[in-house]
């Protein structure tokens, strides 16, 4: 046997440190569809409890709508279970180029190609398209799997600080003696729900002859007037090089990803990336249902005009009611608490109040950045932004922060 | 300047947010305390090679000698044995 007793001390030994450093991370069982009401296990083996989702990715509330699911059996249906093939060989359907075409309209650019996930985009979009004679630039508070794709590529890697453009700026600069340029950030970055400067960053990109890519995972389907993503937001259409976003969130949260920008910088994944060449076709069922997703929030901006509603009255009542939040249009809202024990505690009340939601702390978020965060969803009605809200105020008041500030905060619980 | 502040000056310059108080001197862990993020080394590189006219190899341009300002001094002596 290889699995040697020093082996197995060394893994128990690794695991009792991940659990004894406060981030070892256990799974809770959701008995129910995804959705605004849900039924959650936690503790393990404990009954679930009936609760308001406001931790998930859901932002139109699509995961479980009758249309989509609606639309996954009749996938189901016409084009079967699995292709068991990866893209190149036999595993693409007129569906997978149906739905390719439908994304590249409605994000207004001139290719797309889809990946297993976004995560898969993103590892093998750069190598797809850059060389040891280029540099990558990204924003220093990318994605971890925007940071995992400038990894596996290898050209030259360097950072900006978070949204600085004179700093982004000077580092252009810097390197007007590259090949190409390429300047990387997120649309809409996770934690805090702030925004992409991307008509800035296009400006210093013509200035400096860069490309731009952007993940937009957590803008496309909502954000700007018709909810293509950051880029409409920010009134970029049609300038950005490559936008990567997923399937996985505001589009139905099955799964999926994909690039989609100039249609040469496509083709050269659809030739290059090793995620698409060597990982399975997106299975029908999933292609299917999402060709729908795109297909309703094509035809109307209902649900995108609702979050936005939705997000404003929430962080209007929550800033009212003295919570310290970060400002902000996005439905990620961080309700800032600055220490992660109270950022833990108040998340678990909360949940005996039958409100779902997370804490975040180092290392996911920067030390002393502890939150709540907050996500806000289509599906919610007034009514769970009200029941979430009084919750809120209830276990606010039990640890004493209504009306205090960062400063105040960390003076009654540390950092 | 001597070499010791310059450094510690273009980290905090290049490395730290506006307002950030945190301390940095020749021993501080700068890469494994999440200060530098191992993407911008880069820059740290090309700092060094542009003020004391060197090139330093991609090989030895490691996480582990860029860890502390001792290290880059080390570094940097090795190829610039002049330099103070």
């Amino acid at each position: 046997m290889a699995y040697s007793d020093k082996a197995r001390d060394f893994y128990q030994k690794e695991l009792l440190d991940i659990r004894e450093g406060g981030l070892f991370k256990e799974e809770r069982y959701i008995h129910s569809p995804q959705g605004v009401n849900v039924d959650v296990e936690f503790p393990a083996d404990s009954p679930p409890k009936k609760v308001i989702n406001f931790c998930a990715n859901n932002y139109l509330g699509l995961s479980s709508h009758p249309e989509v699911v609606g639309a996954a059996h009749k996938g189901l249906d016409a084009r079967g279970y699995g292709m068991s093939s990866v893209r190149f060989i036999c595993g693409t359907q007129d569906i997978h180029r149906e739905l390719e075409n439908k994304l590249t309209k409605f994000l207004e650019t001139e290719d797309t190609i889809l990946f297993p996930s976004c995560m898969d985009a993103n590892g093998g979009f750069f190598e797809a398209v850059l060389t040891k004679d280029d540099i990558m630039i990204a924003d220093r508070l990318v994605h971890a799997s925007v940071i995992d794709g400038m990894r596996l590529c290898s050209a030259q890697r360097d950072s900006y600080k978070h949204s600085d453009m004179k700093h982004l700026e000077s580092k252009l600069g810097q390197y007007k003696d590259a090949r190409f340029r390429m300047v990387i950030t997120d649309g809409v970055f996770s934690m805090d729900g702030d925004i992409a400067k991307l008509d800035e960053i296009c400006e210093l990109a013509d200035k400096y002859d860069a490309m731009v890519m952007v993940d937009d995972s957590h803008s496309t389907g909502f954000m700007g007037k018709h909810g293509k993503g950051t880029h409409e937001h920010c009134g970029v259409l049609g300038r950005i090089d490559a936008i990567t976003t997923t399937l996985g969130k505001a589009l139905g949260g099955a799964s999926g990803g994909c690039v989609s920008g100039r249609k040469e910088l496509v083709e050269m994944c659809r030739q290059r990336a090793r995620p698409y060449l060597f990982s399975n076709t997106m299975p029908p069922v999933i292609v299917a249902a999402a060709s729908t997703v795109v297909d309703l929030i094509s035809q109307t901006t209902e649900r995108r005009d609702k979050l936005e509603w939705n997000t404003k009255y929430f962080r209007e009542k929550m800033t009212s009611a003295g919570f310290d939040i970060r400002e902000g249009v996005h439905p990620i809202v961080p309700i800032m608490l600055y220490n992660a024990k109270l950022a833990q505690d108040m998340a678990r009340d909360l949940f005996q109040e039958g409100i779902y939601v997370i804490g975040f702390f180092f290392p996911v978020v920067a030390k002393g950045q502890a939150r709540i965060r907050v996500q806000l969803s289509a599906a919610h009605e007034k009514e769970h932004l009200d029941k979430a809200i009084a919750a809120f105020t209830k276990i606010g008041k039990k640890y004493d922060i209504l009306g205090k500030g960062k400063d105040d905060i960390i003076a009654m619980y540390g950092l | 300047m001597g070499m010791k502040e310059l450094i510690i000056d273009y980290v905090k310059d290049e490395y730290l947010e506006e307002g950030d108080e945190t301390e940095i001197n020749e021993g501080t862990p700068l890469i494994s305390s999440g200060i530098v993020d191992s993407f911008s080394m880069v820059s740290l590189k090309m700092f060094l090679e542009k003020t004391y006219n060197i090139s330093i190899p991609d090989e030895r341009a490691t996480t582990e000698a860029f860890d502390s300002v001792n290290g880059i001094i080390s570094l940097v002596k090795e190829f610039a044995p002049g330099a103070e």
